[in-house]
């Protein structure tokens, strides 16, 4: 078997406090991940339990403390060159048309603006979005944005998704739209991707395979699932299967705990 | 809340408004027509404030005969050129310096300490290095707009959105890139919007500097008038520099309206 996409081996990310000298604060404690490939994964825990840091981690944004991380068998430095990244809170360049932020990646590598045309064209008709090329980011609207954001990252043809809880900000019926039209992008070529949320619903009806994480600090995986459901999958019919509910009772089971712990935290400091 | 007054009706009262001040200055400085109350003589008040008329007969002449023109392009250069240069010297001191903690670090006490000057005072020095010609004019404008925009280019850069920035960096942009795509627009935003102060300050740096020296411009002709105590001519220049100062900020108003489309304007939000 080939090396898997992605694969973080014993990560630990310790900060430096600013204010206070000599006081540090684990955020991921000896965590291993493997991302096979053309797998959804998905990582859930609960809120501030640095799931975010351990995927600046796998995209080469955050240097780890100790550990390895590993792209399509290659030993990581710097940027990971393989992967796309999709942020939680707004990434476009507010001073760029939805055009141009999806031409951006293109421009960076230096390909010809007649190419860049006809590709960036091409997927914002996918989005959707073929009609509003020439619109700014304010202009848009939140689930609009995310479009834009998708084909940015998807035009550069990633071997890797990292996406930080991409549609958290979106409301219900806005964010299913999106979850099913990423997974019908994703289907089309199958990338490797590792998708954080704290949506376990969002998790399971998306992912091959859940990773719990436990509530900070030292946040380390504490169970995996893997999902069996049948795809293609709708994700708002999926979540009425039994199957579904039987899995998410499982997962809760699990999760439980470390959401009550994230909680009682999150009320004392 | 008060409802504002419509657009033709608030012209209306803009131009009643000046129309009024017009007339009292006439009514005070008019000889023989109201017994002098303040001063011993009649014409005194004449000569002190000027007079309305004689000094818009002073503007029609100006401009009729021609002789302004070469005045008024004089002190534009002297403005546009302090405005680009000073610009210029911001936008790349102010990257520089934001981007390079350790020269930051050096520079930060006499930046504060430059800023902190009263500039203005620099004329007689540029006079000297530079003539009385339209570089020292220029040299004190500089001095004042390069401040401005250094300032908000140094603010711009600090406040980028680290998340598009580390987005720009997962899209592949190389550090040169990064400067071009994120720094700069970014930094733009911030000199655009103190693009009203900087070209007021080259503008003043221009007519301070013809103020005190020079053989042309507009700062030259109020000079000249006041040499020989004709407070018309006096009035006429200042008037001439605010009606040139408007038609400026005009231009400023209309490019930033232009340049600045990607970002949302404030209250978007109609009210029914």
């Amino acid at each position: 078997m080939s090396a898997p996409a992605l694969a973080l081996s014993n990560i630990t990310v310790t900060f430096v406090a600013a204010d206070a000298e000599g006081k540090t604060y684990t955020a991921v404690s000896d965590t291993t991940l493997t991302v096979g490939a053309g797998e959804f994964v998905s990582v859930v825990g609960p809120t501030g339990c640095g799931k975010s840091t351990l995927l600046n981690v796998a995209a080469g944004l955050l240097e780890a403390s100790a550990g390895e991380v590993r792209a399509l068998g290659e030993t990581l430095t710097g940027i990971n060159g393989e992967a796309g990244y999709m942020f939680q809170s707004d990434a476009l360049l507010p001073w760029l048309s939805a055009f141009d932020n999806v031409a951006l990646g293109l421009r960076y590598r230096g390909v010809a603006e007649t190419a860049i045309r006809e590709r960036v064209e091409a997927w914002l008709a996918r989005v959707g979005l073929a009609a509003h090329g020439n619109r700014y980011p304010h202009q848009l609207s939140g689930g609009m944005k995310k479009r834009v954001a998708l084909a940015q990252m998807l035009i550069l043809d990633p071997k890797i998704l990292l996406m930080d809880e991409p549609f958290s900000a979106l409301d219900v019926q806005t964010r299913q739209l999106m979850e099913n039209e990423l997974l019908e992008l994703w289907s089309a070529d199958r990338k490797s991707v590792v998708f954080i949320t704290h949506d376990l619903e969002e998790a399971i009806a998306l992912s091959d395979r859940v990773v719990v994480l436990s509530a900070g600090p030292a946040t380390r995986p504490i169970g995996e699932f893997a999902i069996d459901l049948p795809r293609p999958r709708d994700v708002a019919e999926i979540r009425m299967t039994p199957r579904f509910v039987q899995l998410h009772a499982e997962i809760w089971r699990t999760m439980k705990d470390e959401v009550l712990k994230g909680y009682a935290q999150g009320q004392r400091t | 809340m008060r409802k504002p007054l419509p657009a033709g009706r608030l012209a209306l009262f803009h131009a009643l408004l000046l129309s009024a001040v017009f007339a009292f200055w006439y009514v005070m400085t008019e000889p023989g027509l109201i017994p002098p109350f303040f001063f011993e003589d009649a014409n005194q008040a004449k000569f002190f404030f000027g007079q309305p008329g004689q000094v818009l007969a002073r503007i029609w002449d100006w401009f009729a005969g021609g002789k302004i023109y070469v005045h008024l392009w004089i002190t534009l250069v002297e403005t546009m050129l302090a405005f680009v240069i000073g610009t210029l010297l911001g936008l790349g001191v102010g990257l520089w310096l934001a981007l390079s903690p350790t020269a930051s670090a050096l520079a930060d006490p006499y930046i504060k300490a430059m800023n902190a000057m009263p500039r203005v005072i620099l004329a007689p020095i540029f006079a000297v290095w530079f003539g009385l010609g339209i570089l020292s004019k220029v040299a004190l404008g500089v001095t004042l707009v390069f401040f401005i925009v250094f300032f908000n280019v140094y603010q711009g850069v600090k406040e980028v959105s680290p998340v598009v920035l580390n987005n720009a960096r997962m899209l592949g942009a190389g550090s040169r890139q990064l400067l071009r795509t994120v720094y700069v627009p970014s930094a733009m935003s911030w000199v655009f919007s103190s693009l009203h102060t900087s070209v007021g300050m080259a503008f003043v740096g221009a007519v301070v500097g013809e103020y005190l020296g020079s053989a042309r411009g507009v700062g030259y002709l109020i000079l000249q008038a006041e040499g020989a105590f004709d407070i018309n001519t006096v009035f006429a220049g200042i008037l001439v520099l605010t009606a040139f100062a408007l038609a400026l900020d005009a231009l400023v108003s209309f490019a930033e309206r232009r340049l600045l489309v990607w970002r949302p304007a404030q209250g978007e939000t109609e009210r029914l």
